[in-house]
């Protein structure tokens, strides 16, 4: 009876003890805010709903479980919250590529806040057009291709995923180099001028569409089982019209 | 109760008659001649027949107690063991133990006699056509060469049999600078954490396996380099080949967290089967079939703040071949 009494004591002061230890939070929190709040000050509200967990109050990070935001500027949370990449499920595993938690408007009041807590990069604003494809296809075979594929596939390297880039925006390229998101490399301007930037995102675009002459790509192998296929279809049609003939001079 | 009693005494019968009584085989005469025992022989064969039982039962317990260090040597050491025992005792049983005896019978005679010398003249008369013979022996026979000589030929793709010089030789000489695929030097300076460079030797040939170098930095806090090592990353900056010592790809993954405290550690990767080196601890391998260790290149930083090469590699450069382990790399 003694022993079944501590026990039972023992849990009373224990259970409120490890609900109090911090738990990762669940779910998003949409605040309410009244209109005409400034865009930072609903990011602010929605950071310390959302995001302040596992980045601080004050998005001054915490160790081992997230790292400071002050002066990443609007480059960065521009780039995870588009992605999907953030709001974590929990802290430590990969971000993957999903469909973002937040609207447009939630997304640029957080970007604003974060972006106002410290000097940082802004969110890029390449120029694919003034690119060159060619010296982009050299930068990205150089730089990316390791992971990526150079037909933009994805790929996998132990510890982590690339992801493909099939589906992914000009911003979000640019931010990807420069930020060097999980275990990707981060690629400062010394090495990857803006300029070259551009070419490479040119190359990007390129691969996303590529140009199918034919019009029938056959998983873009190249020209040459293309026209195999031609002959193949051709000779078809050859050995067709052949038996047609035959018919009718035997008719 | 009646019937097992009647079991036991025939069972007793059975146990205690056995080699009593022998059936009485009528002596037949020998077809090998006797031979003289040997009981020594006999105590050898015995012998090695008594070890091999034991490093196979030997086997058997290393196999089963898992956690050895050098397991499959040792399984290997005894089973081999146990299979030249019982060879061993098979030599001596056919040496010592077999009655041995030679004999000789005579060919039997021909059974066609004439039909040899008809034939050698069919074969003979069938060839009357040809007037120069030996000039069509030599054009065949020289056929037969060239063809088994196309035959053999493409084995020399197996990899180099003569000139394997080249394989452990490397253009990187102490002094010789760093310079990026435009022919540009590198500057200690403007080598960032975070990312990665591919570097080649200025004035030499790139093509040469013992080339391309990755080019990292890292805070020199975060170094555990092998003794032997120190100052070979002069601020931090390491360079590696970027030769994968398994198959011999271009190492172009590198793995650099952004988070270090939560997301895996720095390291290079190869993405053809997926080795994996550590840059930290001087490219060990943490994954993957590569057998070496990435060889690493000792840098220095010029009056001019321009990398150049500290030397020669720490071990032999590209994919492992037979030869690796006996040679190291060069200058």
């Amino acid at each position: 009876m003694r022993a079944v009494l501590t026990f039972a004591l023992a849990v009373a002061l224990l259970l409120p003890a490890a609900a109090g230890a911090d738990p990762i939070q669940q779910g998003i929190v949409i605040p309410h805010v009244p209109p005409g709040t400034p865009p930072v000050g609903l990011g602010q509200q929605l950071f310390a709903g959302n995001c302040a967990t596992c980045h601080g109050a004050d998005a001054q990070g915490i160790p081992g479980r997230g790292p400071s935001l002050r002066g990443v500027g609007a480059l960065a949370p521009d780039f995870y919250l588009r992605n999907g990449y953030m709001p974590l499920e929990r802290p430590g595993i990969e971000p993957t590529p999903s469909r973002p938690v937040f609207d447009d408007r939630e997304i640029r009041a957080i970007v604003a806040y974060v972006a106002s807590l410290g000097k940082g990069p802004p969110v890029p604003s390449p120029d694919p057009a003034r690119g060159s494809v060619s010296e982009g296809q050299r930068l990205f075979a150089d730089h990316c291709s390791g992971c990526h594929q150079i037909a933009l596939a994805g790929g996998y390297l132990t510890g982590g995923v690339a992801p493909p880039l099939n589906g992914v925006t000009p911003v979000q390229v640019a931010e990807a180099v420069r930020i060097g998101p999980y275990l990707m490399p981060t690629f400062p301007s010394s090495q990857i001028s803006d300029k070259q930037l551009s070419s490479l995102i040119a190359y990007v675009e390129e691969a996303q569409h590529p140009q199918d002459r034919g019009g029938w790509a056959l998983g873009h192998v190249g020209p040459v089982p293309e026209g195999l296929v031609t002959w193949l279809l051709a000779s078809a049609a050859l050995v067709a019209v052949c038996v047609l003939i035959g018919r009718r001079i035997q008719s | 109760m009646k019937a097992l009693w009647r079991w036991l005494v025939a069972t007793i019968v059975l146990v205690f008659s056995r080699g009593r009584r022998r059936p009485q085989v009528p002596r037949r005469e020998r077809i090998v001649p006797p031979g003289g025992a040997s009981p020594r022989a006999e105590l050898v064969v015995l012998a090695l027949l008594g070890a091999a039982t034991l490093c196979a039962i030997a086997f058997i317990a290393i196999y089963a107690l898992d956690r050895l260090s050098h397991q499959t040597q040792l399984l290997g050491l005894a089973l081999g063991l146990a299979l030249a025992f019982i060879a061993a005792a098979c030599i001596v049983t056919a040496n010592r133990l077999i009655v041995t005896e030679e004999l000789e019978e005579d060919y039997p005679p021909p059974a066609h006699p004439g039909q040899v010398e008809a034939l050698d003249r069919l074969v003979d008369e069938s060839g009357d056509r040809i007037s120069r013979k030996r000039l069509l022996t030599l054009g065949a026979g020289a056929a037969g060469a060239a063809l088994g000589a196309a035959l053999l030929v493409p084995a020399v793709s197996l990899g180099p049999l003569l000139d394997t010089a080249a394989l452990y030789r490397t253009p990187w000489r102490r002094g010789r600078r760093l310079v990026d695929e435009t022919g540009r030097p590198f500057r200690a300076d403007e080598i960032e954490e975070a990312t990665f460079y591919t570097a080649y030797p200025e004035g030499a040939s790139r093509e040469e396996v013992g080339s391309p170098l990755l080019v990292i930095r890292l805070d020199p806090k975060l170094l555990r380099l092998p003794q032997g090592r120190a100052g070979w990353a002069p601020q931090g900056i390491l360079a590696y080949s970027k030769i994968c010592t398994h198959a011999g790809c271009a190492i172009n993954l590198y793995r650099s967290p952004l988070f270090p405290a939560a997301e895996p550690k720095p390291a290079f990767v190869c993405p053809c089967h997926y080795s994996t080196f550590d840059p930290m601890t001087g490219g060990t391998v943490i994954f993957g079939p590569a057998g070496r260790n990435l060889p690493q290149l000792p840098l220095l930083v010029d009056s001019g703040g321009h990398l150049r090469a500290g030397g020669v590699f720490s071990g032999a450069v590209g994919p492992s071949w037979w030869g690796v382990r006996l040679h190291g790399a060069r200058s």
